[in-house]
């Protein structure tokens, strides 16, 4: 029984990689645009996808990661819910980004090389520069840019969101009791 | 060109505006920085408050408008960014800043039905601290010369008829219907127009190149693709005019015999790509790209490509693999693009500012374009201005105008961190991003063009300009650069992949204490090696910033080697936290603070400090009401 699903999973994904792929006319050269759509689609590039494009483009797999891998905003990992990006571009570098970025790390327990929390809910990553370099310095929560950001305000505004997230969280189980147990 | 004349929608650019009613007019910048600070609160509070006093508020461009309608429109960036949301009152040219939507009721009752000018909105010069009434008397604006940047200022870029009345597109139909391609060369080569993009390449030289190529199929390339951390210039004007990028890519492609263009656009550039892709969308509509172009049968396409994140990718070679689907990884030079790009065919890449450049050179003639700037580099140049600066955003200013002129003036003097004007905080200004070089106070008065620059070390770049305060550690800031490109290079030539990888270790040895005087030699020995042993851009001009600064600021980077110390207290591994034993009444507040447990003492007695457990996070120093923390 456990087995079905995950069938039924596999067959919608490739389904909407083999729409995506369409769209786009099924060639090579348009791998980059491709990969976007995907990521777009699911957040990150899961490996069995790519191989299924290199297959469908009749490429080699080694082609199709290494573009993959090659461009800065394609993601082999799952993201967390909430995606918190610190630009450190040149001007938000000079006007003290860092301690932003280790305020971060230090409230959600994430590090350089674990981006995503745990339960999957924060993903925090730095970003060359957003050229919103006037606001310097400048954090993107879920594509929302805020400005002249503090360290403590950095923080503030993932207590925003774990707040928000823990009212959903509890109306969800009061409307659900019999739910599958919580396990935060 | 007087002052006024810069900004009011009635200069030489509004070719068409003459016939326009002066209708009033209510202008909300659009641009990525005003809309992070809520102008779209404040754009819905003003349509709903105007339409509350009754006022007869029109959304949309009409020719035929009224005397009393009040016209209320979104704008591009208009590059005071720091200051936004930005609100202006045309043609009154009154620019309000930081406008909240509580403050949108007294723009209307006050200043659309009275007259009036709300004081409290008004920008307040922090050097004089009087307050400026408009673009006129606001030395970031009056200072500066806009002439790409200026319809961004006011022209909504997501109205394409609004462009078109107000001239746009008439260069590319003169190209099209009046001028033969080489013509188009011979005027863009008259104008002496370099390549705005960084390497200053004269445009009609690079334009004649691909014209002369005898193939059916040519391209033309848009880079739109700003990697330089702090630059946003290219930015701006995909967002704030996008459809002067499209004209620019027409003209050039008339040029040339292309009938393909594309417009690569940086994916962290999210607004820029939906308005680029909306304004080739309107330009399809209203027939202007398309088959038969102008009546002239010819046919004329646009694509916009979003890139994926790498810096590299900005190199002409590598971003043609990129748009081919492949690592945007360069290849060696010649065959230049203009020769054999993409797929093979001759293309041209012109950067976004060049384009813009390129549609007011047909309009004006190359004569008053060689009018401003230098005899070898005419015409303006944006620079996108940020760090310690008073007033940080985009400036537009005529090659040849001084740093001091720039950052001083315009830029309204050089802050602390807190922002306030430290008058003798001038440290550096680093322009070009990680292929520049720093200029010192030395280079205030040199005037900024393309050869000035090279012959002090540094570059026009793509325009980013850093303005560092004299608490800004110049070996961290050549150490940043260094990072950035040791993990932008794409790993193709080995002495830029690796090099770059041992300048970061060598400039982390001297941050962090390991380096005696043998580190700095190789530091520059293998900057030049890395400058030689680089097939393009990124590897050519990586080590720039370090040899710079080791140029300018090498007692500094001696200070870090010899002496173990950091004189703006920035290198964490360089502090040596001490307790003075005479201001120290042991009050325990630093114990509690520290996180290590390395602080110790009785009570009522001085404390000290375990170096060896001490991690120079300075909670101390922050704890302590007596001061009595040195060092950190």
């Amino acid at each position: 029984m456990a087995a079905l699903p995950n069938v039924v999973d596999r067959a919608e994904k490739f389904e909407k990689v083999c729409s995506i792929l369409n769209r786009f006319g099924r060639r090579p050269s348009g791998l980059i645009p491709i990969l976007q759509a995907i990521q777009h689609e699911y957040q990150y590039l899961p490996e069995e996808v790519l191989t299924y494009v290199a297959t469908s483009l009749d490429v080699p797999p080694a082609r199709v990661f290494g573009v993959a891998t090659f461009y800065a905003h394609f993601a082999l990992e799952p993201k967390g819910k909430h995606v918190i990006r610190i630009c450190d571009g040149t001007a938000c570098h000079v006007k003290q980004s860092l301690p932003i970025l280790e305020a971060l790390h230090k409230t959600l327990g994430t590090s350089e090389k674990n981006k995503t929390t745990p339960d999957m809910m924060f993903t925090v990553e730095t970003v060359a520069c957003l050229g919103a370099c006037g606001l310097a310095p400048v954090v993107v929560i879920d594509e929302q840019v805020h400005g002249q950001i503090t360290p403590e305000r950095a923080v503030g505004l993932i207590n925003d969101i774990r707040a928000v997230e823990a009212l959903q969280q509890t109306a969800a189980t009061a409307a659900q009791p019999a739910a599958e147990e919580c396990h935060d | 060109m007087t002052n006024a004349n810069l900004v009011s929608p009635t200069t030489e650019n509004a070719m068409g505006s003459a016939t326009l009613p002066q209708v009033r007019r209510v202008v909300i910048c659009a641009g990525t920085g005003c809309m992070a600070n809520g102008a779209m609160k404040v754009f819905e509070q003003f349509k709903h408050d105007m339409a509350d006093s009754g006022l007869n508020v029109i959304l949309e461009l009409r020719p035929e408008a009224a005397d009393d309608d009040v016209r209320l429109s979104k704008s591009g960036c208009q590059g005071f960014c720091q200051m936004g949301p930005l609100v202006s009152v045309l043609p009154d040219g009154i620019l309000y800043t930081k406008v909240r939507s509580e403050d949108v009721k007294d723009i209307v009752q006050q200043t659309l039905a009275s007259g009036q000018v709300v004081e409290r909105l008004l920008y307040k010069d922090p050097a004089t601290r009087k307050s400026c009434r408009g673009f006129d008397d606001n030395p970031f604006y009056a200072r500066q010369n806009r002439l790409v940047l200026h319809e961004c200022s006011f022209l909504d870029p997501e109205d394409i008829r609004e462009y078109m009345l107000h001239g746009g597109y008439e260069s590319a139909r003169k190209a099209f219907v009046e001028m033969a391609p080489e013509q188009i060369c011979k005027t863009i080569l008259d104008s002496g127009l370099r390549g705005r993009g960084g390497g200053g390449f004269p445009t009609g030289r690079k334009w004649e190149a691909a014209r002369i190529q005898n193939s059916p199929k040519k391209y033309v390339i848009c880079n739109g693709d700003e990697g330089d951390p702090g630059a946003f210039m290219n930015r701006s004007v995909m967002e704030g005019n996008p459809h002067s990028v499209i004209e620019g890519l027409m003209i050039a492609a008339r040029a040339i015999g292309a009938n393909e263009t594309l417009v690569y656009v940086r994916a962290e550039y999210p607004l820029a790509v939906r308005r680029m892709r909306q304004a080739v969308k309107d330009a399809e509509r209203e027939g202007i790209l398309g088959k038969n172009v102008f009546g002239t049968g010819l046919s004329m396409k646009c694509e916009v490509m979003e890139g994926a994140g790498a810096f590299v990718c900005g190199e002409e070679t590598a971003m043609i693999a990129s748009i081919e689907g492949q690592r945007g990884m360069p290849r060696p030079k010649p065959p230049f693009p203009a020769q054999s790009g993409l797929w093979g065919k001759p293309t041209i890449i012109n950067n976004v500012e060049t384009l813009a450049h390129v549609c007011r050179i047909l309009r004006v003639g190359p004569e008053v374009f060689r009018s401003i700037g230098t005899k070898e580099s005419p015409g303006t140049k944006t620079f996108a201005l940020t760090g310690h600066v008073a007033n940080t955003g985009l400036v537009e200013v005529p090659f040849g105008t001084t740093l001091r002129e720039i950052v001083l003036n315009i830029g309204g003097g050089i802050t602390d961190d807190a922002g306030k004007i430290w008058k003798t905080g001038f440290k550096a200004v680093q322009i070009g991003g990680p292929s520049g070089g720093c200029l010192t106070e030395e280079h205030l008065d040199l005037p900024l063009a393309y050869e000035s620059l090279r012959s002090v070390g540094a570059m026009v770049g793509s325009g980013g300009l850093v303005a560092m305060n004299q608490g800004t550690c110049m070996v961290s800031i050549a150490r940043f650069f260094m990072e950035f490109t040791q993990r932008e290079s794409c790993g193709k030539c080995v002495l830029c992949r690796e090099g770059t990888k041992q300048l970061l270790t060598l400039l982390d040895d001297v941050i962090e204490g390991r380096a005696d005087a043998h580190t700095l030699e190789l530091l520059e020995t293998l900057g030049h090696a890395v400058q030689a042993g680089s097939l393009c851009g990124l590897g050519k001009t990586a080590p720039n910033p370090v040899l710079s600064t080791l140029r300018y600021f090498r007692k500094e980077y001696e200070e870090h080697v010899f002496d173990k110390r950091c004189r703006t207290g920035r290198c964490k591994a360089l502090l040596s936290p001490e307790i003075d034993q005479v201001k120290c009444k042991g009050c325990g507040l630093c114990i509690k603070a520290c996180p290590t447990g390395a602080i110790t003492g009785e009570k009522k007695q001085p404390h000290h400090i375990n170096v060896e457990l001490c991690i120079k996070c300075g909670a101390c120093a922050t704890a302590c009401k007596l001061h009595a923390v040195e060092g950190v």
